[in-house]
Formats: C-alpha cells, sequence, structure tokens
C-alpha cells in the first residue's frame, strides 16, 4: 500500500505558484477585533438558529448559534462581550443572518472550554461529539461539517484516511506554515480522526513545492503509524478525488464520495482544529488565513478570529499597495471573488487575495479553435469544449451524457483556455439547469 | 473603492498562452522553410507565398467587415493558412492561382462553416485539392531550384527511374516540389520547435510518420532505402507535422488523435502503394479531417470513477 516516490494524478496544470511572497511569513496573530460580525450559515448544509439575543453577553467559545440539522455546524463566540444585534448582515455575496458582538477587549473564555483529557482516554464516539459540538467544517475552503464526513453510513468499510496539505491553490500559503509551526498539533489532530474511523494508518500528502513541511511534518509523525507522502506539485493535486487516487490509486466512483471508495480526506487545518477542540477544548473560532496579492502591502499569515472584518485584516497587511482591482476569498483558482470588504471573514476564509486592476481584468473570449488543451488538463477526463458549448445552447440531455455532474469545477480548463473561453461558467450554467430540472 | 471591485467567477487566473500566441509559434516553426524555399526558387517562391498570404487575410478581413464581425487578421490563422496553401503549390504557378486557391480556403472552407473552429476540413488543404482538380497543369508544373528555373518532376515521380534524387538531397530539399514540402529537416526542425513550445504533441506527427513508415517498410520488403526515400518525399513532413496537427480539424481527444493519425498514415501508404497518383498526404488528411466527428464520438474519454 506504501507507494514511494512522488504520486500524483492524470491531468492537471501548472499555474504560477505565487507562494514566494508569503510563504516565508510566520503566523502572526492578528489584531483583536473590536467588533465581530458572526455568521450563522458559515457551511455547507442548514444554517443555525441563533441562541443569544440583542444585550447577552457572551464568552469565547461560547455556542452562540445551534444547528437545525445534521448536515450544519454550530457557531461560536470568537470573543468576549455583549450580543449587539442578531439579524441580517451583508457578508461576502450577499447577505446572511450573523450575530455581531461588540468585544470587551477581555477575551473571557468560556467556562465550558476545557481540556476533553488524554487521547488514549477518549473513545472515537467521544471525539466525533467533541468535533461536532466545537462547530468544526472543511478548512481547505468548502466548509463541509467535518463530523458528517466522519459519519459515514455503515455499510461504506472506510480504510484509507488522508489528512491534505497539499495546498495546490497558487499564493496560498497558510496550510504551509501551519505544518511548519504546528506539525505536533496536526500529527495529534490525525490520530484523533483515525481513532474515530477506526484506521489504523494515516497519511499527509504534501505537494513537494514545500519540501520544509514535508520534512518537519515526517519528524512529528515519527513513531506514529503515519504516513508523510510527497505529492508531485500540480493543480488541482489537494482535491479530494485527485488526492486519493494519487496515495491510493482509488477512482472515486462517477457520482459518488470518498467514503465509496473507502476514504475520507480532511484539511490539514481542520486536523489542528481537531487538535485544539480536544485539548484545550475551543471550538473553531480562529483560523489562519494567508492576505496575500500583487495589490497589498504587506503579505502576511495571519491568525484571525471568525467574525473579523476583511478591512480591518487587509489594514494589518499595510493596506493596498495600489488600487485593488478584484479581492478573493480563497486561492485565484477556486476562490470567490467579493464585491466588498466591509464583510466578515469565516470559518472558511483560507485566503484573501489582492489583485491590482491589470490582474483583475480576464482577456476577452475569443472563438474556440478545439486545441482540446482543456481536454488534456481535465483530472476527471471530460471534454470541457463541448460540455461549455452544449451547455450554452441548452442541450441538457448531451451534457448529462457527458457526465457535467461529474465536474469537479477546479477550473483548469478555463485556466489553460488559450481562448481565454469560460468554459468553467457555460458548464457550471449546465449543472445548475439540470439540477433545478430534478427539483421540478 | 470598493464599489469598482470586480467580481467575477472562478477561476481568477488565466495561462499565458493565447490564439495569437499560438498561431504566431507556427509562422515561426515555418519561417526555416519559409526561408529555404525562397532561397531554393527565389522571386518566385516570394511571389506565390506573398499573394497567397495577402489574398487569404484580405479575404477574412473582406468576409468579417461585410458580416459586421469582429475582425481577427491579427490572429495569425489566416496567415498561417495563406503561408501552408503557398507551401503546397509549385513555384511557378500563375498569380491568380494562390489567390484563388487563398479566397477559397477562406471564404469557402473557413467562412462559409462559420469561421475560426468551426471548419470542418483543414483550410488550406481543401483549397489544394481545389485547385489540383480544377486546374491540374498549372499545380503539377514542377520547376528545379535555383534561378534557371526548368521543368522537372517530383521525387515521388521520379521515384524507382535513374531520376530519382539521392536521399541527401531530399533531406536537405535540393530537389523540386512544392514550396514547402521540399526540405525534411528544416519542416522536422520546425516541428521540434512546436514540440518544445507545446503547441503540438507528438501524437499526430509521429503516429502518422511511424504508421506510414513501418507499412512503407514491410511493403518494400524492408528495404530501408526506399522507406527512407518515401518518408523524406512529398509533402509527408509538411502535412504530418503542420497540417494533421491542424487543431480545429483533428480530434481534441488523445485516443481519437491516435485513430486519426493511424488513419491517416494507413491512406498515405495506400495512395502512395497502390493508387494512381504519386501524393497520398493531402487526401488522407482531408478524409481523416472528414472522418473526425465520428472518431471524437467514439473513443470519448472514460470518465474518471467509471461513469458509463
Amino acid at each position: 500500500m506504501n507507494r514511494l516516490g512522488l504520486l500524483t494524478f492524470k491531468g492537471g496544470i501548472h499555474p504560477p505558484h505565487g507562494k514566494k511572497h508569503s510563504e516565508n511569513k510566520a503566523i502572526e496573530k492578528a489584531k483583536e477585533p473590536k467588533v465581530v460580525k458572526i455568521p450563522l450559515s458559515q457551511h455547507i448544509g442548514a444554517p443555525c438558529k441563533p441562541i443569544v439575543e440583542k444585550g447577552d453577553y457572551v464568552k469565547v467559545g461560547q455556542k452562540i448559534g445551534e444547528p437545525l440539522a445534521f448536515v450544519s455546524a454550530p457557531v461560536h463566540s470568537s470573543v468576549s462581550g455583549t450580543v449587539k444585534s442578531v439579524g441580517m448582515e451583508k457578508i461576502a455575496g450577499g447577505t446572511g443572518e450573523c450575530i455581531v458582538i461588540e468585544s470587551d477587549g477581555k477575551f473571557e473564555v468560556s467556562e465550558n472550554v476545557t481540556t476533553k483529557g488524554e487521547l488514549e482516554n477518549l473513545s472515537g464516539k467521544e471525539i466525533l461529539e467533541i468535533i461536532k459540538e466545537a462547530g468544526i467544517v472543511g478548512m481547505g475552503g468548502a466548509g463541509f461539517p467535518t463530523h458528517v464526513k466522519l459519519s459515514p453510513p455503515p455499510e461504506k468499510e472506510i480504510d484509507l484516511l488522508i489528512l491534505n496539505g497539499a495546498e495546490c491553490e497558487p499564493y496560498l500559503t497558510a496550510d504551509h506554515r501551519l505544518m511548519l509551526e504546528r506539525a505536533d498539533d496536526i500529527v495529534y489532530g490525525l490520530k484523533a480522526l483515525m481513532k474515530v474511523l477506526e484506521v489504523s494508518k494515516g497519511y499527509i500528502g504534501i505537494e513537494n513545492n514545500k519540501p520544509d513541511a514535508i520534512k518537519v511534518m515526517t519528524k512529528a509523525a515519527e513513531g506514529e503509524n503515519i504516513v508523510i507522502q510527497g505529492l508531485k506539485t500540480k493543480y488541482p493535486q489537494g482535491a479530494e478525488k485527485q488526492l486519493i487516487d494519487a496515495i491510493s490509486g482509488r477512482e472515486v466512483p462517477s457520482g459518488g464520495l470518498p467514503m465509496d471508495a473507502g476514504a475520507v480526506v480532511n484539511n490539514v487545518a481542520t486536523a489542528y482544529a481537531v487538535a485544539q477542540a480536544i485539548k484545550t477544548g475551543m471550538p473553531l473560532v480562529e483560523r489562519i488565513c494567508t492576505i496575500t496579492g500583487n495589490a497589498v502591502a504587506e503579505p502576511k499569515n495571519l491568525e484571525i478570529r471568525v467574525g473579523t472584518e476583511l478591512t480591518e485584516i487587509i489594514e494589518q497587511c499595510g493596506g493596498y499597495s495600489e488600487k485593488p482591482g478584484k479581492i478573493i476569498l480563497g486561492g485565484p483558482m477556486m476562490g470567490r471573488a467579493t464585491s466588498s470588504v466591509d464583510v466578515p471573514s469565516t470559518k472558511t476564509t483560507s485566503g484573501i487575495l489582492i489583485f491590482n486592476k491589470e490582474k483583475a481584468i480576464i482577456d476577452e473570449p475569443v472563438l474556440c479553435i478545439k486545441c482540446g488543451k482543456c481536454v488534456d488538463v481535465c483530472p476527471i477526463n471530460l471534454l470541457p469544449v463541448y460540455l461549455s458549448s452544449h451547455a450554452e445552447h441548452g442541450n441538457l440531455n448531451k451534457i448529462k451524457e457527458l457526465n457535467i455532474l461529474d465536474c469537479i469545477e477546479c477550473g483548469s480548463c478555463s485556466f489553460v483556455c488559450p481562448s481565454k473561453r469560460r468554459l468553467l461558467e457555460g458548464i457550471r450554467l449546465g449543472k445548475n439547469r439540470i439540477r433545478s430540472m430534478k427539483q421540478k | 473603492m470598493e464599489s469598482k471591485l470586480i467580481v467575477s467567477s472562478s477561476p481568477h487566473i488565466r495561462s499565458k498562452d493565447t490564439v495569437s500566441s499560438i498561431m504566431r509559434d507556427v509562422v515561426i516553426a515555418l519561417l526555416p522553410a519559409t526561408l529555404y524555399s525562397v532561397y531554393l526558387f527565389r522571386f518566385n517562391a516570394v511571389r506565390v507565398i506573398l499573394l497567397a498570404i495577402l489574398a487569404a487575410v484580405a479575404t477574412e478581413a473582406v468576409i468579417q467587415k461585410i458580416r459586421k464581425q469582429k475582425i481577427t487578421i491579427s490572429d495569425w490563422s489566416a496567415v498561417i493558412t495563406g503561408l501552408l496553401l503557398a507551401f503546397n503549390m509549385p513555384a511557378s504557378a500563375p498569380w491568380w492561382i494562390p489567390v484563388i486557391g487563398s479566397i477559397f480556403a477562406i471564404a469557402v472552407v473557413k467562412h462559409a462553416f462559420g469561421g475560426l473552429g468551426q471548419n470542418f476540413m483543414n483550410p488550406a488543404l481543401a483549397a489544394r485539392a481545389f485547385l489540383v482538380a480544377s486546374w491540374p497543369v498549372q499545380m503539377g508544373t514542377w520547376i528545379t531550384p535555383g534561378a534557371d528555373a526548368v521543368s522537372t518532376a517530383t521525387p515521388l515521380a521520379t521515384y524507382g527511374t535513374v531520376n530519382e534524387p539521392a536521399i541527401m538531397d531530399l533531406l536537405i530539399g535540393n530537389i523540386g516540389g512544392s514550396l514547402g514540402e521540399t526540405s525534411a529537416i528544416l519542416l522536422i526542425i520546425g516541428g521540434i520547435y512546436l514540440l518544445y513550445r507545446g503547441v503540438i504533441k507528438i501524437t499526430i506527427p509521429g503516429i502518422y510518420i511511424g504508421t506510414f513508415g513501418l507499412l512503407y517498410f514491410v511493403y518494400s520488403g524492408f528495404d530501408f532505402y526506399s522507406t527512407t526515400y518515401q518518408l523524406l518525399a512529398g509533402g509527408l513532413m509538411l502535412g504530418a507535422i503542420f497540417m494533421a496537427t491542424d487543431y480545429v480539424s483533428s480530434p481534441v481527444n488523445r485516443k481519437g488523435q491516435i485513430i486519426f493519425a493511424f488513419g491517416a498514415g494507413l491512406i498515405t501508404f495506400i495512395i502512395r502503394a497502390y493508387g494512381g497518383m504519386a501524393e497520398g498526404v493531402s487526401f488522407s488528411i482531408l478524409l481523416m479531417n472528414v472522418a473526425t466527428p465520428i472518431i471524437e464520438r467514439y473513443t470519448a474519454p472514460k470518465v474518471f470513477g467509471g461513469a458509463k
């Protein structure tokens, strides 16, 4: 099972790394925010119901939003202070229900935040409950509630647990720094996850453009049944299906989830959050975020409290070095552009990428020359050129036949297209049309 | 300030390659052979090449103007069509041959089917076929290289006769023939440049040339000399490296490209070995161009995770 050398998958692209601006910057604690705006939906799944009211005094780590469904995760206060309001606020990409808390600057910790004891003395079930209560979600960007991933139906046997330390998104270095500076807690978190899933061996996949992280993690995992696996630097190496394929050679069946291949993948930052939830009892109220791009004065890796306004975070990096043209939450390949910065950060804000005007503008598309580059790079072996054109023409049966729903939206096709066609945009349109057709 | 932020869907970065940069690379790759043809055929070559390119570019501009489309002559694609068409002509062709050929290539083969990316055949090759069928004499009068041009036959026509040129002359190109097909070595150098730049992959030229070479080797009774002769003579290198690799008229997927190239090699072999014509490259590629949609349909790659 142990495959030697650098592993990878078929297809993919080699975008410029853009990591040198921030990869050598140690994690810094961000300035404490005076006000936090904590969205009640920071994950895939049902939003939370607020359990505090205006005027309530809350402490750090206190639960303030309760999930109403299984596929959801609670939210906690990241500061101590008074609840100013509960209601709709501007968030990235629109509006959403938020709890606004004015910090008293004391950061008094909630009584519930206490160590959960030694890992050895905890059962898998207990750890799962801790993870669920800590509001931990996938921190690579998608934000899928972690306890759901760790609760496969009994008929699905899981024997492969992988931590994703690939960080294949250009520019982002938050996971890289985390692996360098807090390797022991990542290993601790992985061991906890192994216990939950009852697997005896864990893997951590890291791209080989981070040799220092591979070295540090290998040392931290010494004596444990954990394999640190070097991976080829290629995007999207950190996509779940590609990572599973690279490490085990297994293909997640079309339309299926990793668990259908007996695998579970979590981000290294998620494992770190799990370790915190067990060791100190602190739920997920802080995360590490890379602030970078060619229009920010001083790129940094900051540990920020969930709910901090983006403006404040950007100011701590010296503000803009020139007029920003585009601000992206996450990486340049899969992140979302935001129309404003007076919105809060969330559990999934892995990066704030600030591009100047020039870098923000994407060339106008010209006619397709059928070069086939999108076909070569598609990690799922789809035909993006035809998917996109059929989707734009509304040939829904045709795109279903061409397996459009298997697209992982990595964006490699759009990246590589010499005609600058917005292939992924067309494909997303097609997927949405098929989904809305199904719902009717 | 923030209200001016651009919001678009991911991905937010793009590769540096553009249609123009790719097409420009193709022109660069064709330059050695172009310059050599000028050296060989002097003013005649300059005349044919310039007329073909100018006619192609002008036709594209006029059509796009009439159809009120964006004029895209700066993407180099019409330049390539004109240049490749000129490469397929004898240096002795009268002035109207390249002009009519380019107009046909751009107006009929390219724009009548929707313009760039929509043509189902390689415009230059289809135009060549049209010219050969309509004006066989003008398209088949070959002259010797040099200033004192005299009529001659092409190496494929003289193959097996006392007049056949030496292999070395074929490689270098000191032979009669159409403008671009004379020097195999310069075309190969151009091909290596395109491979290095990632414009083409080895799949199509490799399998095309390999299939033809292997079949001819067996057919000739494992005769190394005649196989090499056949590989270097005629338009095989030009066709395999620059025409069969045309993006638009070849399959987009690797498996399709393998079948496409194999088919082209097979047909070229059949025409050259058993057919009435000495040359088979252009018709083999045109036939495979037409077969491309069907090849693509039956060679769709297996989706990751194995959906049916």
